[in-house]
């Protein structure tokens, strides 16, 4: 093979580009041009062309014919203010008569186009994207030109506190957004408590009955609220505000024999006789870990699978999420129904930055 | 002048008065003179950016039809609607309409499910596309330009996808909501507050609804619909790339003209692509928000996947190893979120970069209007498939639980194994495509020297048994041979006589590029074939 590194040609006097690394060969093989045009069978034969100008009709008739179908299928499937009976029905025939009657007409032009429409190949020009010589020069010479009249370059000062407008307008438009949201202090505060307090009784979500500790059997697992989020939403509708609270304070009890509890020190009085309550909110990015094995006291999180141990304090073992579940401390009112100590000792849900 | 048009315009009848009225008006006829015949080259291959292009229309449709009756509202309302299981419950205004679309107007259901399949279809259209002009080339000057609009509008396509998704306000929009606030407090410094600017305070709050709408039915499409024109305006500018083959050059452009064959093919693929749309969502359910119930910050479903495209990310937070939170001067830093945003932005960061990594390995400055056929650029193609099995790991990853499940593996060594796979499975998949390719150019160069095996043997006089080869005529053998060839340099000193990095760096990756290549057949070799065929 005799090759060697030259610059590529460039065609039909325009620009010379540089080929960089590639590989001119001094023999390349020609280009043979165009394959010759193959005859279709409806340019030879007058009957396939009529056939096929049939297909194409018939296509377009059925378009027809289905598209009033479909006007046929609305009115003949109303839908009920009283049952759900014909949803179906609806959708089903009213979106068949659509489809067929696109797909038939896009189906009749692609067959026209490809059966009666000329298919022998064209040719065209095609030029560098870069302008001519000439077209360049101008350009520069109107810049320079436009430069020279509003004398952009010759005068400083205008260019630079024009620069600085400029950069300064949109400023008010981005500090307009601040009033989307509440910033600093606010939101810390926010996030830092939930509806718990000391006394909160431990309720039945979603419908807010107090749990008694001897309801709670072992190996069960309840889903809790405070019985006093009720106070936020008194009509029973889950308005922002409530669900704000119960995003946080949501809560998995779990009742498990004592001794697979290994409470750290300052721990030890937070559950009531092996029942424990932990935050339901994964520390991962904050779906509910609802899911509880019994057989491991596992809690996992059904989102991305992280896996927290009860017996453990609910530390990670598995999964993306790094911190333990926060715990809350629990204990039993003189009726003995279950109550909280206090709010969680720390953030609950996802981890953020000032945390 | 004007006595010809207005004798014409008896003459014509009104077709041709109107064409005269507008012409006069607008100046038709020199748009039709310029556009009319201007010539499209036929692959099918050019048609998954057509697909990607009419499921927008299609999105732009159904979704305006849908406005007329979502109500992008997070107000409780009690349902008192149609579906049973559902009356007398609290939620949102959002996912009430969203029932009463999908119970109460004809079509409506229909039509959600039309725009639920179309956004499906469009991030996928727009992504095999992007796969098309990967490994062909196409994004090689002069369209690196062309390359990072369409990059933008694969992006858009996700996020108009996400933001969507969010709005009927059900238990697995809420959840999905829920993952992203947890995904941006976890930024660093600013994590906080743009997660309280997002949701107008706490999550999940009252104004997510309302803002996600504003996004995904003005900004976000706005975006697309100007991106989608600068997109097209360059394809005109430039003028479609064409396959290699006989009388294609790159100072040519060889395929059928607009006025009528592309007006009828490309018109009547539009009306394919909105009926099969159609058909699905006649016939297949997507996203049955009813059976999910409204948000509740509580309950969630086991096994919910997102939407297909945004798996990947899903599968970014899975895979993260556990304890990659850290206490850094009092504050937390969270890697296990941060990594996979980084990886992601990263991963996109590069495919958008690509073209202009290519240009400068390269250094060639030539306009390219002929595809490669992947083979015929090993190295690009490899790279190419190795993203494409990263991307796929980490989509797969979205679904441990569910393969696990499925599958009845532990949970724990499919995401074992995932992770290997993550960063094992992208380094195989390079080395088999670059081997496959190079293998598959040299059988092309066998191919047109020594002709195609036709399984005849036959016997010499001499007793000699040999195997009839039959030679391409040369149209075909164009094909295998029309391809651009380059080789590694030296990193060679520059006028001061040193040898700069970015020249050690630029000569290292040509090495990596190049150094394993075939070249395409020339005219020596061939005449050399066929003389030493016709000795025979």
């Amino acid at each position: 093979m005799s090759k060697s590194k030259e610059v590529a040609k460039p065609f039909d006097g325009e620009h010379d580009y540089d080929g960089g690394l590639a590989v001119i060969d001094k023999n390349p093989v020609q280009d043979p041009g165009m394959e010759p045009h193959r005859v279709r069978m409806t340019d030879k034969s007058p009957a396939h062309e009529k056939a096929a100008a049939r297909q194409v009709t018939a296509l377009f008739v059925f378009s027809m014919i289905s598209s009033f179908l479909a006007i046929v299928a609305y009115f003949a499937f109303p839908l009920s203010h009283l049952s759900l009976g014909n949803v179906r029905a609806n959708t089903l025939f009213l979106g068949l008569g659509i489809a067929f009657g696109m797909l038939a007409i896009g189906i009749g032009a692609v067959h026209w186009a490809k059966t009666l429409m000329p298919d022998a190949e064209v040719s065209e020009a095609r030029h560098q994207t870069r302008g001519s010589e000439e077209v360049r020069a101008r350009a520069i010479e109107i810049i320079n030109l436009a430069n020279q009249e509003s004398g952009f370059s010759r005068r400083k000062l205008i260019r630079r506190t024009l620069y600085g407008a400029l950069a300064l307008f949109p400023i008010p438009g981005i500090v307009l957004f601040a009033d989307l949201g509440p910033l600093g202090e606010e939101v810390d505060a926010k996030l830092r408590h939930t509806a718990w307090k000391k006394g909160s009784r431990l309720a039945k979500d979603p419908y807010g009955t107090p749990i008694k500790a001897s309801d709670v059997t072992v190996g069960s697992v309840f889903h809790v609220i405070p019985e006093d989020l009720k106070e936020y939403n008194p009509d029973g509708s889950l308005n922002a505000e409530y669900l704000n609270e119960k995003a946080k304070a949501a809560v998995l009890l779990v009742r498990v024999d004592p001794i697979d509890l290994n409470p750290s020190k300052g721990r030890e009085n937070w559950a009531y006789d092996g029942i424990v309550a932990y935050s339901k909110i994964c520390t991962h990015v904050g779906c509910p870990v609802a899911l509880y094995e019994q057989h491991t006291h596992h809690l996992l999180c059904p989102c991305h699978q992280s896996t927290f141990d009860l017996s453990n304090e609910c530390a990670v073992v598995f999964g993306p999420a790094s911190r333990a579940l926060p715990q809350l401390p629990i204990t039993v009112d003189a009726e003995g129904y279950l109550v909280a100590q206090s709010d969680f000792n720390e953030p609950v849900g996802p981890s953020f930055w000032e945390r | 002048m004007s006595n010809t048009a207005s004798a014409n315009n008896k003459k014509g009848g009104f077709l041709a008065g109107t064409a005269n009225y507008l012409d006069e008006r607008v100046g038709v006829a020199g748009i039709l003179k310029e556009f009319g015949r201007k010539v499209f080259p036929d692959h099918w291959s050019f048609m998954l950016g057509e697909v990607a292009l009419y499921s927008f229309l299609v999105l732009l449709l159904s979704g305006t039809f849908l406005t007329f009756w979502f109500q992008p509202a997070m107000t409780p309302v009690i349902y008192d609607g149609v579906y049973g299981p559902l009356k007398g419950a609290s939620m949102s205004v959002a996912y009430a309409s969203t029932l009463d679309i999908s119970f109460e107007v004809r079509g409506g259901l229909l039509f959600r499910q039309v725009h639920h399949w179309s956004a499906l279809l469009f991030v996928a259209a727009a992504g095999l596309h992007m796969l098309r002009v990967f490994f062909t080339g196409a994004f090689r000057k002069p369209r690196e330009i062309n390359w990072v609009v369409g990059f933008a509008l694969f992006v858009l396509g996700m996020a108009g996808g996400f933001t969507g998704y969010s709005l009927p306000d059900d238990l697995l929009s809420g959840n999905g909501l829920r993952i992203i606030d947890g995904m941006i407090k976890g930024v660093p410094f600013i994590g906080t507050s743009i997660s309280s600017l997002l949701f107008g305070g706490e999550f999940p709050g009252e104004s997510i609804v309302a803002r996600l709408y504003s996004l995904h039915i003005m900004i976000v499409p706005a975006l697309i619909l100007v991106f989608v024109a600068i997109h097209l305006f360059m394809v005109v500018i430039h003028k479609h790339t064409h396959y290699s083959g006989p009388g294609k050059r790159d100072d040519n452009v060889v395929g059928y003209p607009l006025m009528p064959v592309y007006v009828a093919k490309a018109g009547g693929f539009f009306f394919i692509v909105f009926g099969v749309i159609a058909l699905v969502a006649a016939t297949v359910t997507i996203n049955p928000v009813w059976n999910y119930g409204g948000y509740d910050p509580s309950p969630v479903s086991a096994g919910t996947q997102p939407d297909w495209y945004i798996g990947w990310l899903d599968g970014a937070l899975r895979l993260a190893p556990t304890h990659l939170e850290f206490i850094v001067g009092g504050y937390t830093l969270s890697l296990n979120i941060l990594i996979p945003l980084v990886v992601g932005v990263l991963f996109l960061v590069i495919v958008a970069a690509y073209p202009f990594l290519e240009a400068w390995v390269t250094g060639d400055k030539r306009e390219h209007h002929v595809l490669d056929r992947p083979r015929n650029a090993p190295t690009r193609t490899a790279i190419g498939a190795a993203g494409v099995t990263f991307y796929a790991v980490l989509w797969a990853g979205a679904a441990t639980d569910l393969i696990a499940t499925n599958f009845k593996m532990s949970l724990n060594q499919v995401l074992l194994s995932m992770q290997i796979m993550l960063i094992v499975l992208p380094f195989v998949a390079y080395y088999v495509t670059k081997r496959t390719c190079l293998s598959l150019q040299r059988k092309d160069r066998e191919i047109v020297l020594h002709g195609r095996e036709t399984g005849r043997i036959i016997r010499m006089p001499h007793g000699e048994y040999i195997e009839v080869h039959e030679p391409l005529d040369e149209y075909e053998a164009w094909k295998l041979i029309d391809f651009k060839d380059y080789a590694p340099t030296l990193a060679r000193p520059n006028a001061k006589g040193k040898i700069t990095i970015r020249a050690r760096i630029r000569s290292g990756l040509s090495k990596f590029y190049f150094e394993d290549r075939v070249a395409p057949v020339n005219a020596i070799e061939l005449k050399a074939a066929q003389d030493h065929k016709e000795l025979h």
